[in-house]
């Protein structure tokens, strides 16, 4: 049966409706994650801390995922993990996208000389990983969850800003722009009016794949030690610590990995998506 | 060309001037003390200041920066606060282990990129080519540790075909052994950064298809695979060489994670260290090498690219750099 549905090639006839399927499955894939961080607000199967299970037990109807080394419930564990991965990737997004698109307005504005600098300190920071940022930032400030979004979301701005910059640029050079000028409209009104509106859809495919980047970066910082501490089950810290036991409790290095992909997978798929929603001519992977 | 390259020179010159700084403005503005490193919790105010003194934190924050200034010039990147050992020859040995590990899994990764990115770009109609695009996807999903405990648990733990972690004490006197401890993290690497490379590989030879030359090509009475290749490959190659400095760069950043999956004493784990220690001449250093890493691949790939594409080089309006 699994050799069957794995080797089963994309029907032809799902090519028309392509489009509205990639967004399905990524809003499908997310929606679990949510789900589960929003049921871990009011109810979790035990309590975060509670070690009254046996260790390392195999999945069961009492613990669905099984127990980690120091008998607490997996489930338990990877539902607060979805929690924290929202709430980073949310984050980072956040500070990147106020940060990025201030940064990249700026730009599109200045004078020529000015746009120049903040063009090429903006080249220099992207050439460097999200992660090699953030690690700096958290050697700097310390491990914490905060400090960890907060890197994160500032490695991403500069590439926020980037865009923002050509985006705001392609726009300002729009008829309608120097026609709203004439009609006496303020540039923020034009900034509200015309430029949010017109980058917005191109701005927001780019965001959803930075959110995907984001919850992997803060899964190598957790696993690395430099996250969320302990009492903060991230995904990332889990995995860590069912490294050692991988062998005789594989679903705690297993079920905590395939989060991150659902989650990931799922945003990347909601970011085709509203590409291809956006501008139907580009239709690719 | 000339005059592009003066410029480029230019500024990575000045980007590692302000990386310099950046880093050491960024580091000082902690809310620790350097210092911190040598002490113990309880430590007497005589031991702090004897070790503030130590470290060199007494000293006014302009004299500090000509100090490290300086130094990066001469090449000396001082000691460590925990050991004491000076830097740039730990940093070269621990290179050792992270050069060969990101050069190998960089190529690696290239070679799977290129034949998976045409497969499935030629192919996108068959089952094959459908399966191909939708690995890459999952790849780009993967945190690259992961991949990492899988590969070990499976190949090492399982099979035995490898060792699961570690590196030879003599390091590469034995370059067998040193291989063999370095396939199973130059696997990890090249499946995660193979994967997005892929996707620019595929994008890009999808252009190509589409292109108005190609067709010109084949109806002049070029066949496919020639009209592919002398025409295709060097568009395609452009907007590929492009995103492959800063992929390079990702490889490296991806070794600093993989070698704490499979314990490698390269230039990651001596980050790590130094983190957890507060060790700043050691943080200070590798942070300073992996942005020299980062700007000379930058440098590189821009310089290939117009290399590859002559319209590029003629334009240097604009912001002129990229």
């Amino acid at each position: 049966m699994s050799a069957m549905t794995t080797r089963t090639p994309a029907p032809p006839r799902a090519r028309h409706g392509r489009r509205s399927t990639t967004l399905i499955i990524g809003l499908v894939l997310v929606g679990v994650i949510v789900l589960l961080a929003g049921v871990s607000l009011l109810w979790l199967p035990y309590a975060p801390s509670d070690t009254a299970g046996g260790r390392l037990e195999g999945p069961s109807w009492a613990h669905w995922l099984g127990t980690d080394k120091l008998g607490r419930d997996l489930m338990t564990q990877v539902m607060i993990g979805a929690r924290i991965a929202l709430a980073t990737g949310a984050g980072a997004v956040a500070v990147g996208a106020v940060i990025g698109v201030a940064i990249g307005l700026a730009a599109a504005f200045a004078a020529p000389w000015l746009d120049d600098t903040i063009s090429a300190a903006l080249d220099v920071v992207i050439a460097f990983p999200v992660l090699l940022l953030a690690m700096l930032i958290v050697a700097a400030q310390g491990a914490s969850l905060g400090t960890a979004i907060l890197a994160i979301g500032l490695a991403m701005s500069a590439i926020v800003a980037r865009l923002t910059r050509i985006l705001t640029k392609r726009v300002l050079g729009e008829q309608y722009v120097v026609a709203a000028r004439t009609s006496g409209t303020s540039w923020p009104g034009v900034i509200r009016q015309h430029i949010l509106p017109n980058i917005w859809p191109t701005l927001s495919v780019n965001l959803a794949l930075q959110f995907g980047i984001a919850v992997l970066a803060e899964a190598s910082l957790s696993y690395l030690g430099l996250g969320a501490p302990p009492p903060n089950a991230s995904w990332g810290r889990l995995l860590q610590e069912a490294q050692a036991t991988v062998t005789t409790a594989p679903v705690g290095a297993i079920a905590p990995g395939i989060a991150v992909v659902m989650l990931v997978l799922g945003v990347n798929f909601i970011a085709d998506g509203l590409r291809e929603r956006a501008d139907p001519t580009r239709r690719r992977s | 060309m000339l005059l592009y390259l003066l410029r480029r020179t230019a500024f990575l010159i000045v980007s590692f001037l302000v990386a310099m700084t950046v880093l050491f403005v960024l580091l000082r503005l902690l809310p620790g003390d350097p210092s911190n490193a040598l002490l113990s919790v309880n430590a007497t105010q005589e031991q702090i200041d004897a070790a503030r003194q130590q470290v060199g934190a007494d000293r006014p924050l302009g004299e500090q920066f000509t100090a490290w200034f300086g130094g990066v010039l001469t090449l000396d990147l001082g000691s460590s606060f925990v050991s004491s050992l000076p830097v740039g020859p730990e940093i070269a040995s621990r290179l050792q282990v992270t050069v060969p590990l990101t050069l190998l899994a960089f190529l690696l990764a290239l070679v799977l990129a290129l034949v998976a990115g045409v497969v499935s770009a030629l192919r996108a109609d068959r089952w094959y080519g459908v399966v191909l695009s939708g690995l890459s996807q999952l790849g780009i999903a993967v945190p690259v540790f992961w991949v990492g405990i899988l590969l070990v648990s499976v190949f090492a733990v399982t099979l035995r075909l490898f060792p699961s972690g570690g590196f030879p004490r003599d390091d590469w006197a034995d370059p067998g052994a040193a291989l063999t401890s370095l396939a199973l993290p130059v696997i990890t690497i090249a499946i995660v950064m193979s994967a997005s490379i892929t996707r620019y590989v595929r994008s890009a030879t999808l252009d190509v298809l589409g292109s108005d030359y190609l067709r010109s090509a084949r109806a002049q009475g070029a066949g496919f695979g020639e009209a592919l290749l002398r025409h295709g490959a060097r568009n395609a190659a452009v907007p590929v060489v492009a995103i492959l400095g800063i992929e390079l760069a990702t490889t490296f950043l991806g070794a600093v994670v993989v070698e704490s999956v499979f314990s490698l004493p390269g230039l990651g784990s001596m980050l790590l260290t130094a983190i957890q220690q507060h060790d700043y001449p050691n943080i200070q250093g590798i942070l300073l090498v992996s942005t020299l890493v980062v700007l000379l691949t930058g440098f590189l790939a821009d310089v290939v690219q117009r290399l590859i594409d002559p319209r590029l080089r003629t334009s240097i309006s604009g912001n002129g750099l990229r």
